[in-house]
């Protein structure tokens, strides 16, 4: 027995350590002082930050990542909680199907939906456009925004709409006071989603962005596979340090919510 | 808010009706028209209009009929458009050699004698040939399999029969092959590990089953580009994983582990294995905890239980999740291209080539359809398991 207990907890091990360190390794090289991207470091710099601040490129990438991903954001925010609301409504006729059709953008394949848009925006008019890139990344930011958005209203008791319209709300009010403030942790975390996708997605944007569209991503693509540098690493950085922040906006959320749902059982 | 009357209903569709629309703009109609490229040969029909229409009425083996002729002319004298013409020239010259000087010739005797008729033959003796006549008609024709019957290493020959392209000439096969390989691999690998990880975080409880998730979920949260670049730093050739061997003195030389098949999967298993622990374990979870005593009770040794018991339940999530890895996996980009080297690029990565390398929509198109079929066929199934489970229930 012993001996399985001692299996089970290598192979726990080696396997937290491949899922992680990876992401682990990455961080300090940020901090290198060298040109090279490797160990081991030879001293502790802040220069690669300086250069993401300073170098054009990586300067323009950062500003355009948060002008695409705010249009993504609103976009994709407004449209998947719109949508969410209308899913939920027992009225909705064939709701598996529009269901289905809003979750596909996260199956095809994005090089596939890639060659299909640039094809596509030079007859809109839309190629190398900020509006296009934030159209493509919305394309398949949504169905988060709409899983998230919809999982936070299956947790709204019906019961308090009902008491708020039976109260004599007209549907509106209930929606603007009861059902929205319940919804809007879903909404939020579904928008953090957004963002988040907008901020990753690479393939779309080599599709369809021009060089005045180029994000972050794509900026950390390219350098990649043209002139590997730390100042990868210090992308990656802000990547991680950013995606902790997304996760603790989460949690901080969840707990809202959990707060919010404990005082209308308690009501 | 939830009424199902006429109103409700109305409201509902309503609520929908934007993104239903933004999708259909953005999302149904682009992959529309890269199928659309897949099978669309226009030039032809916009160059010659007149061949057009009367083309259909010619059986393609007789001599070519006066008519056709005559129109192929009016044609050209009506051409002024010279990138179009410069266009129609080299789609005839793919389909048959020897119709860019024909063309040239052809084009000064139509701009000498502006009205009438014209002996072609007299003019060059290659249009007795019906051969170029019948790539004239050909090209006339807006659709073409040309392309999807390229992407699987076929064309047709003169008479218009498919048959298989010379060996030098197909790649593509061999690109699908190592796609759906890779995507294989990777999936096996994925299950090898997911699986016992998954029943080992079913088994504990407390901070360790926390440590376990968040060690799943932390990487599904990080940008797929920052997960690539740090394995692209650990497997480089003066890497991590590289430099503590070699310290170690395991190895004397550092291991090509970067630019090969090696990299890609190591690279891939790690990005895909939370799509293969999260469907497991929520199977597991289902799963009654006094099963596996109840086995034991009766008198079954733990690997009996575990192969007879346990193992057939969790399939159920091993299937769900190896359909999702292996989809995700076969139209994977990003990592083959930065960790894979030239004999490691998996289908994505040709039909970024031919979108953005060499502008070749035809074939990008049609490569495309092929990963966009096999990806939704993949899909259904997957959605077809997961409804039997729920409704199983």
């Amino acid at each position: 027995m012993r001996a399985a207990n001692l299996v089970k907890l290598l192979f726990g091990v080696l396997a937290v350590v491949f899922l992680v360190a990876p992401l682990v390794a990455i961080l300090p090289l940020a901090f290198t002082s060298s040109v090279f991207l490797t160990y081991p470091i030879p001293g502790y710099s802040m220069r690669w930050f300086n250069e993401l601040a300073n170098a054009n490129v990586w300067r323009m990438s950062i500003i355009n990542s948060l002008i695409i991903g705010t249009g993504t954001t609103l976009l994709a925010g407004t449209l998947g909680t719109l949508a969410a609301l209308g899913l939920r409504n027992a009225g909705l006729i064939l709701p598996g199907l529009f269901r289905t059709a809003f979750l596909l953008p996260m199956v095809v394949p994005a090089v596939v939906l890639g060659v299909g848009m640039q094809v596509f925006f030079v007859h809109l008019g839309l190629a190398n456009s900020y509006a296009g890139v934030i159209a493509a990344h919305s394309v398949v930011a949504v169905p988060f925004v709409v899983v998230s958005v919809t999982a936070s209203l299956a947790g709204i008791d019906r019961r308090v709409e009902r008491a708020a319209a039976s109260l004599g709300a007209a549907p509106f009010t209930v929606f603007r006071r009861v059902t929205l403030p319940l919804a809007l942790p879903g909404i939020l975390s579904g928008a953090v989603f957004a963002f988040a996708t907008s901020l990753d997605e690479v393939v779309l944007t080599l599709f369809v962005a021009g060089p005045n569209q180029r994000t972050l991503a794509r900026q950390m693509f390219s350098s990649i596979r043209e002139n590997i540098s730390p100042a990868i690493a210090a992308a990656a950085f802000l990547f991680i340090i950013g995606t902790l922040l997304i996760a603790a906006v989460a949690l901080l959320v969840r707990r809202r919510t959990e707060r919010l749902k404990q005082q209308v059982v308690e009501v | 808010m939830s009424d199902t009357s006429a109103k409700g209903r109305l409201g509902a569709l309503a609520l929908v009706a934007p993104l239903v629309l933004f999708l259909a703009i953005f999302f149904a109609w682009p992959l529309v028209s890269m199928l659309k490229e897949a099978v669309s040969d226009p030039v032809g029909s916009r160059a010659f209009p007149l061949t057009a229409a009367v083309a259909g009425d010619w059986d393609r083996q007789s001599d070519p009929p006066q008519e056709l002729q005559q129109a192929f002319i009016d044609d050209l004298r009506a051409i002024d458009d010279q990138q179009l013409l410069g266009d129609a020239v080299r789609r005839l010259n793919s389909a048959q050699n020897g119709f860019r000087t024909l063309m040239g010739r052809t084009m000064r005797a139509v701009e000498e004698q502006p009205q009438g008729p014209i002996d072609l033959v007299e003019v060059d003796k290659r249009w007795a040939d019906a051969r170029f006549w019948r790539a004239v008609a050909d090209s006339t024709n807006p659709y073409t399999d040309r392309y999807l019957l390229a992407a699987l290493d076929y064309e047709r020959d003169a008479s218009g029969r498919i048959e298989a392209l010379p060996a030098e000439a197909s790649a593509n096969t061999a690109i699908l092959l190592r796609t759906l390989g890779i995507g294989a691999v990777v999936t096996i690998a994925c299950a090898l590990i997911g699986l016992p990880y998954a029943m080992l975080a079913v088994s504990v409880e407390g901070w360790k089953r926390q440590l376990l998730l968040g060690a799943v979920l932390l990487p599904l949260w990080t940008s797929l580009l920052v997960r690539t670049a740090a394995w692209f730093i650990l497997l480089q050739e003066q890497g991590l994983i590289n430099d503590t061997l070699m310290s170690l003195g395991l190895i004397s030389r550092p291991l090509p582990l970067i630019f090969n098949r090696l990299g890609v999967v190591i690279a891939m298993t790690h990005v895909l294995l939370p799509f293969m622990v999260l469907p497991i374990y929520s199977v597991l979870l289902s799963i009654p905890r006094n099963l596996m005593p109840a086995a034991a009770s009766l008198g079954a040794p733990p690997w009996r239980a575990f192969l007879r018991v346990l193992l057939p339940l969790s399939l159920r999530g091993v299937v769900s999740g190896s359909l999702l890895v292996f989809m995700t996996a076969i139209g994977y980009y990003i990592t083959p291209a930065l960790i894979g080297g030239a004999q490691d690029q998996m289908i994505s990565s040709v039909i970024a080539f031919y979108a953005i390398g060499s502008a070749n929509w035809g074939m990008a198109g049609a490569l495309g359809a092929i990963l966009l079929v096999a990806t939704l066929a993949l899909y259904a199934v997957y959605g077809r398991l997961s409804a039997d489970r729920a409704g199983g229930r």
